[in-house]
């Protein structure tokens, strides 16, 4: 597991984390948070980048001031966009393996094989300093792979990507995931982190507002009104009974007059309404849907209301 | 020792020689280095061009180059030299937003630094050592090559130019360790670098006690030529006996050394603040 217990990072006096308690498991988890929301911070946190202020956290029982065993079990694909100069592709990976200690023949297959895996057999002959920004994005994460850490740690790793090269990409951070490693990854493209995590972390002045699988994270704001699509017939007659719930909040019909997009607090109740209408009034339904069950919604909620502050 | 560690020092040896003596940041030393070749060397080849004007004298030569190896081998071309690998060993890094590479390798930060520090040695060592040995040829070469082969032949010559080897060499390790730790503790080591080499040059001028806090009074002990005193208000002092200055120069580079080791294991990546 990777395990915050409390640790909080300060920079002089400006916050980076605070009071950070999370348990991380194998699988797909993504930092979801706006830029200087903290996400950086915590994954530097994690591989020994910065140290805690506050608090402790181990990587699969490691305490991240022994790089010479975290680093082994761990691979980082940072943000810098800098490498050391003159090196081709093939050569950054190949130096980051001979950093690890391996021999030169078992970093060199290795070296191919990371580079074979993000797709840049090709340029991998070329100097990083010649490549477009999705491929330095590539090379970084064939450095962070090479070694076959247990755990990835990735920035913002689909920045820059083609769409081809981000589907290519998304499948071997699935594969990753299948093979019981930890990869922990940010990303502002939230529908696609929506699509691929296991579990989310949604971050915000540095303070972790939630986490868990996104489901359970909607569930767990109570309060916040649920969005849900209804298509029917009679969306007039589902509006006037929804206004007799007490959990309902705002009402928008469909210029078509077929279809309803409800606000309410209370998401149970009104499907159980629904269902008694269509018993007691044989109402026609096209379609019933959450419009809102996705991480963008739960993370505008969080950061754009009260849900977003810390308890 | 354990070959894995032996291979990931090689590995930071690789990548650091390529920044040292092949990459932009080098490029400075390489000109520092040319200043005394160009100035033997162009000596050297007048007299082999026109020997009409030779005025080649053993004893005045000699005596011309300890001072002009003192002030700008030593104080200038050795000194800037050691500013220029050592200081970029982490502070080039960091500034260039490369230093996390080193970082994400399970690599203890002390062999990284020992590994960084035997880097810059290393290209030092050769660098200005090959300095040393071309301008001394070349003073004697200047004489014609009989001289520069008798000087070759003969024990006294050989022991001069091994002592002068010898002071280039504790010069780098001294300089380097100054100059590490300087760019490891410090934000901006120009300051003090200057500082120190505002130290160094008014070494003459400070009392005997004082000499003694410099790396240059060390090294200076061991040069192989003495030099006329030239100035009135040159304070004397004892020159150190090799026994002193040599132990002396190594024991502050360990201790510097250590002290930089001691802050790389405590560095953050914080390159937004650099």
């Amino acid at each position: 597991m990777i395990v915050f217990d409390n640790v909080s990072k300060f920079y002089g006096e400006v916050l980076g984390v605070n009071r950070v308690t999370l348990q991380i498991g194998p699988g797909i988890t993504s930092l979801v948070g706006p830029n200087g929301s903290g996400k950086t911070t915590l994954m530097n946190l994690v591989t020994g980048l910065l140290r805690p202020t506050r608090g402790r956290l181990s990587v699969l029982g490691i305490e991240p001031d022994r790089p010479e065993l975290l680093m082994k079990k761990v691979g980082y694909c940072t943000q810098y966009d800098a490498f050391p100069p003159g090196l081709t592709g093939y050569e950054f990976v190949l130096s980051t393996l001979r950093l690890h200690g391996l021999t030169d023949a078992d970093a060199r297959t290795k070296a191919q094989a990371a580079i074979a895996k993000v797709g840049l057999q090709e340029a991998a002959g070329r100097r990083v300093a010649g490549y477009s920004k999705g491929m330095r994005q590539r090379i970084r994460l064939a450095q962070a792979i090479a070694h076959e850490p247990e755990v990835v740690v990735l920035d913002e790793p689909l920045n820059g990507l083609d769409p081809m090269a981000r589907a290519e990409t998304i499948a071997l951070f699935e594969q990753l995931a299948k093979e019981g490693k930890y990869v922990l990854l940010s990303s502002h493209i939230l529908h696609e982190v929506d699509l691929l995590s296991d579990r989310v972390v949604l971050v915000h002045h540095g303070y972790v507002v939630a986490e868990g699988e996104i489901p359970g994270v909607r569930e767990e704001i109570h309060e916040r009104p649920a969005q849900i699509l209804l298509r029917c017939d009679r969306p007039s007659l589902v509006a006037s009974r929804i206004f007799e719930l007490d959990s309902a909040v705002e009402i928008k019909i469909h210029e078509d007059h077929k279809g309803l997009l409800i606000h309410t607090r209370d998401a149970e109740k009104f499907y159980l309404l629904v269902n008694r209408l269509v018993m007691e009034h044989e109402l026609e339904l096209e379609a019933v849907s959450p419009a809102d069950e996705d991480v963008q919604a739960v993370y505008r909620y969080l950061i754009e209301s009260d849900g977003g502050q810390p308890s | 020792m354990n070959p894995e560690i032996v291979r990931q020092v090689l590995a930071v040896q690789r990548l650091e020689f390529r920044k040292r003596f092949l990459g932009k940041r080098a490029i400075p030393v390489y000109l520092l280095a040319l200043i005394p070749l160009a100035l033997f060397g162009g000596r050297a080849l007048v007299m082999f061009l026109f020997p009409s004007t030779n005025d080649f004298s053993l004893a005045q030569d000699r005596v011309a180059y300890a001072v002009i190896y003192r002030t700008l081998i030593l104080r200038f071309v050795v000194f800037f030299g050691c500013v220029a690998i050592f200081v970029p060993l982490f502070r080039g890094d960091i500034l260039d937003r490369s230093m996390h590479y080193y970082f994400l390798a399970p690599i203890k930060r002390t062999t990284l630094t020992l590994a960084k520090y035997f880097s810059g040695l290393l290209a030092a060592l050769f660098l200005f050592n090959a300095v040393t040995l071309a301008t001394w040829c070349f003073l004697y070469l200047a004489g014609g090559p009989g001289v520069l082969l008798d000087q070759l032949g003969s024990l006294h010559g050989l022991s001069e130019l091994a002592s002068y080897l010898l002071v280039t060499s504790l010069a780098c390790i001294g300089y380097g360790a100054v100059f590490l730790a300087a760019g490891v503790l410090l934000k901006n080591p120009i300051v003090p670098a200057v500082a120190i080499l505002g130290w160094e040059s008014i070494n003459a001028l400070l009392p005997a006690v004082l000499k003694k806090i410099s790396v240059i009074h060390y090294l200076e002990s061991l040069l192989p030529v003495s030099i006329p005193q030239t100035s009135s208000i040159q304070i004397l002092a004892d020159p150190a006996s090799p026994w002193v200055a040599i132990p002396g120069i190594l024991a502050l580079a360990i201790v510097l050394v250590t002290i930089a080791m001691r802050r790389v294991k405590r560095l953050e990546i914080l390159y937004g603040v650099e």
